[in-house]
């Protein structure tokens, strides 16, 4: 019994492989230790080893936080909200269509329609809002009406992408008795897919509204309205308790909406 | 009633899962449809109300041939077909009552189904059909707060609602336990009667067939091998059907207690415990 133990080992891998293995590991360090000195060649590392006393400075000079400034902060906030808010809304008008027409099980033609719609979902995404706002500050001006486009365009790629991948997850064999019923390709939407995404839809829709309340506080800073305007000015200007209530805003907020996207999303699921 | 000529379905992979089916339904009748497994059972029933689109052959419901319609013909006619699912395919977050309704889809405008204001008539038909099939306080309930049985019924209902000339039932009892499977047959074919419906119930259980209906298609490879009265299903048919076994007890008599899969009572003849038990195990493995 004992000698049958002995001589039965398992191995997951081959002694050449597992060399193989270790190797590839051995690769990858030397590769991240490699490129940490390319990359700090052009440090100033007196800089660095100064850092702590820099931080320690601007941190002395954040507090106290000069509450009366908050008056400021609100009108600015509200615009925050309202880009995010409008923004998000925006985005879900565009994004619905796209995300049917993406998806394989609803998308009019495969072939054709689904690569365009699949083209304006990588290309919303593969722009960061503050660049859209950059852009759209050029375009249509400064203020409100530049953050909310912006928001809205980077939406539209992920509302999109999330909700034709819901689309194309749903359980095929409802569709199926729907359509046996003689019912029209708008009524199968209506009665077979739209039940079936709904609480994927609303995860998606919060979960979104809550990203863009965060990416709306920096919009400001490249001149489309709201909370950022007055963080740039604030720091143009060396006014650090300013920052620090700016900043304090910002995190109340952001733990506001985390909140409330909790819990609708857990109402509705 | 229904015709189904020479269908033909080859897949796009090329698989051949119909060859040439040829059968007619006559009004009012019931019949089951046996196969093993990948024989082309769903295949058929779905080629009729063309859910797949059959490669060649005809099927006709009355005169019309179903497989030249249009997109718009095709939704009419699918309006008199009813079907009932295996996995019961119920719009598992709509309630009850939308389910039910949902068989009424084809006949209401669009509007109409989205603002669900369904025609009064329609709403009294779903009353009295969830009535029917023991439903009527779960009304308001989501489906998918029902078991599956209740599932099933609603499932039926859905089917009833629109009203059918013919129902298509694809393994109605594939997920249920036994007491329940012999419900749900039953319900079927009694409803089936009452109102002389004919309907094509496609099933596995070859006992459970055998008691509830009267006419018996068996199918091999998309070939129809077998086509008459239940009584006539032997041990050389069932064979010819699903290959070679030992067929004794599922003929004879079968129980519902272990295999959950074999009928009750059906023709019950002696049989020594001993084979019977060997028997029970082999249709366990079997189905």
């Amino acid at each position: 019994m004992t000698d049958a133990a002995s001589t039965t080992v398992w191995r997951k891998r081959t002694t050449s492989r597992e060399l193989a293995m270790w190797a590839g590991w051995l690769v990858l360090v030397a590769f991240f230790v490699f490129c940490w000195q390319v990359m700090t060649q052009t440090t100033i590392w007196a800089f660095v080893t100064d850092a702590p006393q820099q931080a320690a400075d601007i941190g002395s000079r954040m507090v106290p936080p000069r509450w009366e400034y908050i008056p400021h902060l609100i009108k600015p906030m509200w615009d925050t909200l309202n880009i995010a808010t409008l923004g998000t809304l925006l985005a879900i008008v565009m994004a619905v269509p796209v995300a049917f027409l993406a998806a394989r099980n609803t998308s009019p033609s495969v072939r054709f329609v689904r690569p365009l719609a699949l083209l304006i979902i990588v290309s919303s995404r593969s722009i960061n809002s503050l660049i859209w706002a950059l852009l759209l500050v050029a375009i249509i001006g400064p203020g409100v009406l530049a953050g909310i486009v912006a928001i809205a365009l980077r939406s539209i790629g992920f509302v999109a992408k999330l909700l034709y991948e819901a689309i194309e997850e749903i359980d095929a064999s409802q569709v199926e008795a729907v359509t046996a019923t003689g019912a029209s390709r708008s009524q199968v939407v209506d009665y077979a897919v739209v039940p079936q995404i709904l609480p994927a839809f609303a995860g998606i829709t919060v979960f979104r509204w809550d990203i863009n309340i965060r990416e709306s506080t920096v919009l400001g800073l490249v001149g489309a309205g709201g909370l950022g305007l007055r963080l740039q000015e604030s720091m143009n200007t060396l006014a650090w308790p300013q920052v620090t209530v700016i900043f304090l805003l910002i995190l109340v907020t952001v733990l506001l909406s985390e909140w409330v996207s909790a819990r609708v999303r857990h109402a509705i699921i | 009633m229904l015709r189904l000529n020479d269908l033909t379905k080859v897949y796009a992979t090329g698989d051949r899962a119909l060859s040439g089916v040829t059968f007619t339904v006559e009004p009012g009748q019931v019949v089951g449809l046996i196969g093993p497994s990948g024989a082309g059972k769903s295949t058929l029933i779905r080629c009729v109300n063309r859910l797949i689109e059959p490669t060649s052959g005809q099927v006709f419901l009355g005169d019309i041939d179903v497989t030249k319609l249009s997109r718009r013909g095709l939704r009419q006619v699918r309006r008199r077909i009813g079907m009932i699912f295996q996995e019961y395919a119920l719009v598992e977050r709509l309630t009850v009552m939308e389910n039910v309704l949902s068989g009424r889809l084809g006949y209401v405008g669009f509007w109409r189904s989205f603002f669900r204001r369904f025609p009064p008539e329609a709403v009294e038909k779903a009353y009295r059909l969830l009535d029917r099939v023991g439903l009527s306080d779960q009304v308001d309930k989501r489906a998918d707060a029902l078991s599956g049985g209740q599932r099933q019924r609603v499932g039926i209902a859905r089917a009833l609602e629109q009203d059918p000339d013919l129902l298509l039932v694809d393994e109605p009892t594939a997920s249920l336990d036994p007491k329940t499977s012999r419900q749900i047959m039953r319900l079927i074919v009694e409803i089936c009667d009452e109102s002389g419906l004919p309907a094509i119930i496609n099933i596995h259980d070859v006992a459970l067939a055998q008691q509830f209906v009267r006419r018996i298609i068996g199918l091999q490879a998309g070939v129809v091998v077998f086509d008459g009265n239940p009584a006539d299903l032997d041990a050389e048919v069932l064979t010819r059907i699903y290959g070679e076994e030992d067929w004794s007890a599922t003929i004879r008599k079968a129980d519902d207690e272990e295999s959950g899969d074999a009928g009750d009572d059906v023709l019950p003849k002696t049989s020594d415990p001993v084979s019977e038990v060997i028997d029970r195990e082999r249709l366990a493995g079997l189905t």
